[in-house]
This record gives structure tokens, sequence and C-alpha cells, in this order.
């Protein structure tokens, strides 16, 4: 219940924040929660393995790169569609997913990590290859998507993004409570019971693997047009660590976790790299301090113990 | 009485230890085969390669006539083969109930269903609390699991097993730990198990192998050394010498 009410609070307040903007005359803040809000649909994607499934994969930023990359490249090629955009992001995230969640899912702990962060690496390295589209530079999009003037209108990127945000986080919760949900949560646990019972749950993980890669997927073209702007810098590991960090700082578990910890992660990145240019000095300290204290993340302060 | 779980020759080395030595064993319809031996006879390792746990290195697996020799414990899971654990195996991080409507949920229809919850499952729930009622558990517990007694998590270990609605059962020391007047409780209920399911039952505790087994099986270091009614294993030198004659 609390955890609902806290939720609610959150995303009206992003939803209130362009209008906000208006009145203060900053549309840097508004910037500021749309790519908060992107990093959330992208950590909440990661938590339905790492907090769901006990999977801690260390390549997810590569899925953002996938998405980020197709609506670069397709844009760039004058494919503005965001439909066919999305469509293709999608299909080429699952199949992403499907191989290297094949490969990798056969491994555990350690080994399972390493090898996800090869993954990322590989796709990392490939988009630097890209070098009719930008290379190591990066790719600047003279346009964005063609979103059949949603674009157009004032803060219709922003809404759309919220607007995917709070249905991504609605269907993921409801996933987690589903026959679904409830097979990885217990194969986190206790694996071998699980297949004595009769789950095959390498299966049950591979599809989990290709929801998670989609919807980073989808963060990704979202995250190419706000930013109007695409380099390899975007799957890079340190991308996939942060994602990591933001889904620990929020709360793993836990359903509105992820969105929290993006909140905070960006908040805290912006506030600190004002005071220092080595911000991560003091961000360091502080999600040790998080982690320590409030072993449910950020979430069970704001939510209270059980959510 | 027709045959529903068979071994025909099954071995298994780990390293220079022969651990199960070219077993040969059935279980039929409606009995409870049980499976006794000392410490280290390598029960286990034989539950572990009826339920595909362990690879087996030579010999058959039968069950309702299918080869399952190769099949993985989710198949054999699937195909309708149940088992216990020696060792409490249970989700501790969910509630009682939970881990029941779990087993039940993994032979009632797809699992691949992402947005009804499952806790407004109904039929899942009505098996669910079946199984409860008829190992002694009573109705809708939302203790976690993780909070109940010994005795609770070994009743809830034999609750699972059957949510699942097997065709056969393996329980590995289902009394293991269990105090004396649970173990009579425990015993009562393995009694009533034997009337839906064939079991094939390992255990220590010799007055529950007595008052429940039809046939009693002796393995030592691997090996069958006698099979046969409780009269004929109790009248049996070899196995008294073996096992009974130390325990019971």
């Amino acid at each position: 219940m609390r955890a609902s009410v806290a939720a609610i609070l959150i995303f009206a307040l992003c939803a209130a924040i362009p209008v906000g903007a208006e009145v203060w005359g900053g549309s840097y803040l508004t910037g500021l929660v749309m790519r908060a809000m992107i990093l959330a649909i992208a950590a909440l994607s990661l938590d339905l393995l790492i907090g769901t499934s006990g999977l801690v994969s260390f390549g997810h930023a590569a899925f953002l790169g996938i998405g980020a990359y197709t609506a670069g490249i397709a844009i760039t090629e004058g494919v503005t569609d965001l439909a066919t955009i999305l469509a293709v992001a999608v299909g080429l995230s699952a199949l992403f997913a499907l191989i290297t969640g094949a490969i990798s899912l056969r491994t555990h702990g350690v080994t399972f990590i390493m090898i996800t962060l090869a993954f990322g690496q590989m796709l990392f390295f490939t988009f630097q290859a890209l070098s009719d589209y930008g290379g190591d530079d990066g790719l600047t999009l003279w346009e964005q998507a063609d979103a059949y003037g949603l674009f157009r209108l004032e803060h219709g990127l922003f809404y759309l993004i919220l607007v995917t945000l709070v249905g991504l986080w609605l269907l993921l919760g409801r996933l987690r409570e589903a026959r679904f949900g409830r097979v990885l949560l217990a194969a986190k646990v206790n694996a071998t019971r699980m297949e004595t019972l009769g789950y095959n749950v390498f299966r049950y993980r591979l599809v989990a693997y290709v929801i998670a890669g989609v919807i980073a997927g989808i963060a990704g073209v979202l995250n190419a047009n706000e930013a109007e702007f695409v380099s390899p810098a975007i799957s890079a590991w340190q991308r996939s660590g942060d994602l990591i960090i933001v889904v620990i700082l929020g709360g793993m578990g836990r359903r509105t976790g992820p969105v929290i910890g993006a909140l905070a992660f960006v908040g805290l990145e912006e506030v600190l790299s004002s005071i220092t240019h080595d911000w991560r000095l003091i961000f360091g300290p502080l999600l040790i301090v998080i982690v320590l204290f409030a072993k449910g993340g950020l979430a069970s302060i704001v939510e209270g113990r059980r959510a | 009485m027709s045959v529903i779980l068979s071994t025909h020759n099954l071995t298994k080395r780990f390293g220079a230890l022969l651990a199960t030595d070219d077993v040969s064993l059935d279980l039929r319809a409606g009995e409870c085969h049980a499976l006794i031996g000392p410490n280290g006879a390598g029960k286990t390792t034989f539950v572990n390669q009826l339920s595909g746990l362990l690879a087996s290195d030579s010999g058959r697996i039968e069950f309702l006539g299918e080869d399952i020799t190769t099949q993985s414990a989710a198949e054999r899971g699937q195909a309708g083969l149940g088992r216990t654990f020696q060792i409490t195996s249970i989700i501790p991080s969910m509630t009682l109930f939970e881990n029941v409507a779990l087993a039940a949920q993994a032979r009632c229809g797809s699992s691949f269903r992402f947005f009804r919850r499952a806790v407004h499952d109904s039929e899942v729930n009505a098996i669910a609390a079946e199984a409860l009622a008829r190992i002694g558990l009573t109705g809708r517990d939302d203790r976690p699991a993780a909070n109940l007694s010994h005795g609770e998590k070994r009743a809830l270990e034999l609750a699972m097993a059957i949510a699942g609605r097997p065709r056969a059962l393996l329980l590995d020391e289902p009394m293991a730990g269990i105090g004396n007047d649970e173990s009579d409780q425990l015993t009562d209920a393995l009694l009533m198990l034997k009337r839906d399911y064939p079991l094939l039952l390992i255990e220590h505790d010799m007055d529950a192998v007595f008052k429940v087994a039809d046939r009693i099986s002796v393995l030592v270091y691997g090996r069958i050394i006698a099979s046969g009614t409780p009269e004929e294993i109790r009248a049996n030198a070899e196995a008294r010498a073996a096992y009974l004659g130390e325990d019971a």
C-alpha cells in the first residue's frame, strides 16, 4: 500500500516537472528528469534479472547501445518512423539476448558476470568500429524520430518517456506476481528444487533475459531521441556498472526500487558534480553507507521494510 | 502389479569409489518399496540418479514404460517423478502456502503466464490446499517457510511432493531429524500417501520402514545385498549383519 502510494507520488511529481520548469524558467530540469526516467526504464529491466532472477548481468548496457544505434543509424539513413525504429530495436535486442543469453545462462555466479561483461564489450567495440556512423566520436542526430507529430508537441518526448516508464513499471510489477515471476523468484533461491519439481529453470531465465533485453533496447531508442546523439559510450561496461549501482541504490527486487534509484543517481550526479569534478569520490562512500544501513536500498526507506 | 519405475544395472562411480554398483530394482503400482542401508551405502546417490540430479555411468532407468536415463531432472519432474530431500529443500523466502502452490503450478498448465496474479490462480490454490490438508498442515498458511519448525519443514517437503500430483514418489529420509511423537504422525502420513502413490522410501527409522514398506531392499557399498518382504528381510542373516543388527 505504502509502496504504491510512494510510486504514484513519484510519477505524479515527474509528470509535473515540465509544467513546474516553465514557472521557474528552466528546461534544464526537464531534460534531467527525462534522462533519469530513461535510466529508470533500463534499471527496471535489469532488476528483472538481478532482483527477480538473481542473475547479475554486467553487460546490460549493450541493449541500450542496440536501441540507441538502431535509432541513430535509421534516422541517419532517413528512416524516421518511430514505430519502425522501435520494432527493429526490439527485434535486434531480442535476438542478441536470445543468443548471448543461451550461452551465458549455462554459467553461474562470477562466470555469468564475466561472460555478460564480455558480450557487452564485444558490442561496445563493434559500435566503435562503425566508422560510417561516427565511430569513436559518436553520431549526432540532426532530427528526432517521427512519432506522428508527438515530438513536435511541447514536451511530447517527455510524456512519451513517462508513459513508457509507468506502463513498464506496471507490467513488470505484475510479471513478478504472475506464475512466471514466481518461478523466477523461487529458482533464485533454490534452483535444484525447482528442477526436480519439473521446471526447466534455464528456459524461464532465458525468457526473462530476452524480456529484460528488449526493455533496455526500448530505453536505448528513447535515449537516442532525447540526447539527439549516440556514441559507443552508451554501451560501455561503466554504463552497465552504473545500471547495477542504480538497482542496488534503489533496492533490488523492489518494484519501485529502480525508479527511485535512477532519480537519486541522476540527482546525486548533478548535485555532486557541481561541487567537484571528482564527484564519484563522494558518491562512492555514500553508496557504501546506503548499502550498509538501508539493506533494501532507498526504496526500503521510502516504502518501509516489506514491500 | 505393473512396474512404475525400474533400474537396470545402474552404476555410478566417483573416481575409484563405486557408489552405485549394478543396481536393478523396481517399484510397482500401489506399493512402498523401502531402501535401507548404513550411512554411506549410496542411497542418496541412487535417488539423485533416479531424479536426474546425477548422470549415471551405465545402466538404464525406466519410468512409466519410458527410458528416462538421459532425461533432465526437469523432464522427469514434468513426467510425474516427484521427490523429497534428506536435507530440507524448500523456498525459505516464500510462504508455506506459496511453496506448495509453486509445486502445484509445475504440473498444472503453463507457467509462462506473465500478467495474471498467481495468488488468484484458483486451480493451483485448490490443489495446494488439498495437498496441505492431506499432510496435516492447515489451510492457507502465510508464514514464511524459513520460520517453520523442523517438523513442519519436513511436512512441507511432503506436501510439495504431492502437490505436483506425481505418478511416483522418491522419499529421501522423510523422518530425518524428527522427534518421536512427530515421527508417529509422519508414519501415518506415509501410510496414507502409499494408498495414492507408489513410494520408494529411504529411511533410517526402522519402526516406520517395517510399518509402511511392502518390500525392502538392503543397500551396502552401493550394492543390493538382499531384497524381499519385511519378514524375509528380518530373517535374512546378511541383512541383519549389515544393518539391522546395529539399529533394530
